[in-house]
């Protein structure tokens, strides 16, 4: 855990943060988000002192972090910059295995935590161990950085705008790489950005600064919701509702164990099912539990035979898994109202419909 | 498409060699046949004597050169005297546009004759490169680097040895290769306030009007240069990491 209290740091005449307190559980990330010169990255530099603060208490894991001596003290703290700065002179595994080194693990011990960091985020070892820095592409050496600062396990992790260098396709790739590596360390990650987008999607809290100053400290879904003010409502942009949709799984929305029909049901059996249940059409599953497809209402009650014999493709199917946004988007791409939900299995578990949607992401405001 | 270029480049660089090899022998045989490669070989005692002398000054001169430049270069690159740098590389540069013949003579009236003062006056004029390279050389590494190491732990004397040296040891080796290259030629000069060296066969040669006493001491300085050059470039090559050398 890492708190912070009273933070200021005062650079002559102008103040760059002011009084800023706040406490990032363990095992949690935490976005320092704002414009540029808010104050945020000399925010981040004061926990593994990079900069000194002029006043207040940075308290890391129970230890003052100015009772500590500097050097230990970042050798303790993992450190990723948007340049990366791989040392060039240095393969990869000597890069990985720099602050091992520093501490003076046993050198065969370096080098098989380094070959297992690099297949932590599926860089071949074989190929990569003995590369240097110019002959990775701007991803791998990224990847390479993150693991850099891995190599030690330290329980805390400063991020400099890890991603900003990336295109944005790798981005997503790599962004979507870490948080499952995240989910298996779980370090206490401060992480600086200038992208409301990333910052959704990494953070388990989000600070936003303005001038020095912490404006708003709250979840994701909780800052979009409620901007505390019109700089935050801006920041976050006109459309932070719809930027909500990422935060919420398809799962946590849909409507679990609905009805459904199999291939040998009548059209009338069929019918009844929907009439009673009040739907306008129903999933037909295989014999496992598949979704398979769909009838309509209007169409079993003008026709005769089987489920089986009359049913249609299913024109969108959303995992569970997936993100609101994934739902409405293929909502939007095939002109529907509904989705089925199935698992990675195929299996049918329930239906997610636009109206259903609205009503989750409209809660937050009912309640207050 | 890339191995037909590389092999019409060897196919060019071998026809290259051969022309050379050609062109060495015929002038050898040339020079034979005119009697001037016989007289060069009368000298062939005295050019042996000169040239350990010639390497002698070049070698004390060169080497302390380069412990006192790059360890001030380090030095004067250090944060509290950063804000010095600029100055110093400008007075360097100025440094280096004085006559080497200039800074023989100054040597000279301060420390006599002989080779206490061309030692000096070569060591000044084999530092002075070097220096600029060195600086030139470490500030050329990205500051972030800089900030990668620090914010991952390596101390203020980690830094320069780990980071800032191995990225900055192209270019300083490179003033190296230079400096050592011009220390030689210049090395003949020596002969003017006693301090030896093959400039005695050139200078001897230039007052008697002996071609072939001239270039008894010329040709052995042009391949020692030649020699330093060759031998410092393939340090270049082999000791510095394949991450930062661009030759690799």
């Amino acid at each position: 855990m890492i708190t912070l209290d009273h933070i200021t740091k005062t650079f002559g005449q102008t103040t760059a943060v002011d009084a800023v307190s706040m406490e990032v559980p363990a095992g949690s990330v935490c976005v320092l988000l704002g414009p540029s010169g808010c104050g945020k990255t000399t925010t981040m530099k004061m926990i593994n002192r990079l900069i000194a603060p002029t006043s207040g208490k940075i308290i890391v894991d129970g230890k003052d972090n100015a009772a500590v001596d500097e050097v230990t003290l970042r050798r303790s703290i993992g450190y990723v910059i948007q340049q990366i700065g791989l040392f060039p002179n240095k393969t990869v595994e000597d890069n990985i295995a720099i602050v091992p080194d520093m501490l003076g693990w046993d050198r065969k011990r370096s080098r098989i935590r380094a070959a297992e960091l690099l297949e932590m985020v599926n860089l071949d070892p074989e190929i990569f161990l003995k590369r240097y820095p110019k002959e990775l592409s701007g991803g791998q050496a990224q990847r390479v950085g993150v693991v850099r600062a891995l190599a030690a396990d330290p329980p805390v992790l400063l991020m400099d705008e890890p991603f900003g260098a990336i295109d944005p396709i790798n981005r997503e790739v790599i962004q979507d790489e870490f948080m499952k590596l995240q989910a298996r360390l779980k370090k206490t990650i401060v992480f600086v950005s200038h992208d409301i987008d990333e910052a959704v999607k990494m953070a388990d809290r989000i600070a936003i600064f303005r001038e020095g100053r912490l404006i708003q400290y709250s979840s994701p879904d909780d800052l979009l919701a409620h901007p505390s003010n019109s700089f935050v409502a801006d920041f976050v942009g006109t459309d932070r509702t719809l930027k909500r949709l990422r935060l919420i799984k398809v799962e946590d929305v849909m409507v679990e164990q609905p009805c459904r029909a199999r291939a040998d049901d009548t059209l009338e059996t069929a019918a009844a099912m929907m009439e009673e249940a009040g739907h306008i059409s129903i999933v037909m599953v295989g014999p496992l539990g598949r979704a398979r497809g769909y009838v309509t209402l209007d169409g079993a009650r003008c026709k005769r035979g089987t489920v089986g014999e009359h049913h249609d493709k299913l024109r969108g199917v959303v995992n569970v898994d997936e993100d609101l946004r994934a739902a409405v988007s293929m909502m939007f791409t095939h002109d529907i109202t509904w989705l089925a939900c199935v698992d990675d299995d195929g299996f049918y578990k329930g239906y997610i419909t636009q109206r259903g949607i609205t009503h989750a992401l409209g809660a937050t405001y009912r309640d207050s | 498409m890339a191995a037909a270029t590389l092999s019409t480049s060897t196919v060019l660089s071998t026809v290259i060699r051969l022309a050379l090899v050609a062109g060495v022998f015929a002038l050898g045989a040339y020079w034979e046949s005119t009697g001037l490669l016989p007289s060069i070989f009368r000298h062939t005692d005295d050019v042996v004597y000169l040239i350990g002398q010639h390497i002698r000054l070049v070698a004390i001169s060169g080497v302390l050169a380069i412990l006192v430049a790059v360890p001030l270069g380090i030095l004067l690159t250090r944060t509290p005297f950063r804000r010095y740098t600029n100055f110093v590389t400008q007075f360097v540069n100025l440094g280096t546009t004085i006559p080497t013949l200039a800074i023989l003579a100054l040597s000279m009236s301060f420390l006599g004759i002989g080779a206490p003062p061309t030692i000096f006056g070569l060591f000044v004029l084999t530092l002075l490169p070097i220096l600029l390279n060195t600086i030139a050389g470490i500030r050329s590494v990205p500051p972030h680097l800089i900030e990668a190491a620090r914010g991952m732990g390596l101390t203020q004397r980690q830094i320069p040895f780990q980071v800032e040296l191995p990225n900055a040891a192209f270019v300083i080796l490179a003033g190296i290769r230079t400096a050592l290259a011009i220390n030689v030629g210049t090395a003949t000069l020596a002969f003017l306030i006693g301090g030896g060296g093959l400039g005695e066969l050139i200078f001897t040669g230039i007052d008697l009007m002996d071609p072939s006493m001239l270039l008894a001491g010329a040709i052995p300085t042009a391949l020692l240069a030649i020699l330093v050059d060759f031998l410092v470039g393939q340090a270049q090559f082999w000791l510095i990491p394949r991450g930062v050398n661009p030759l690799r």
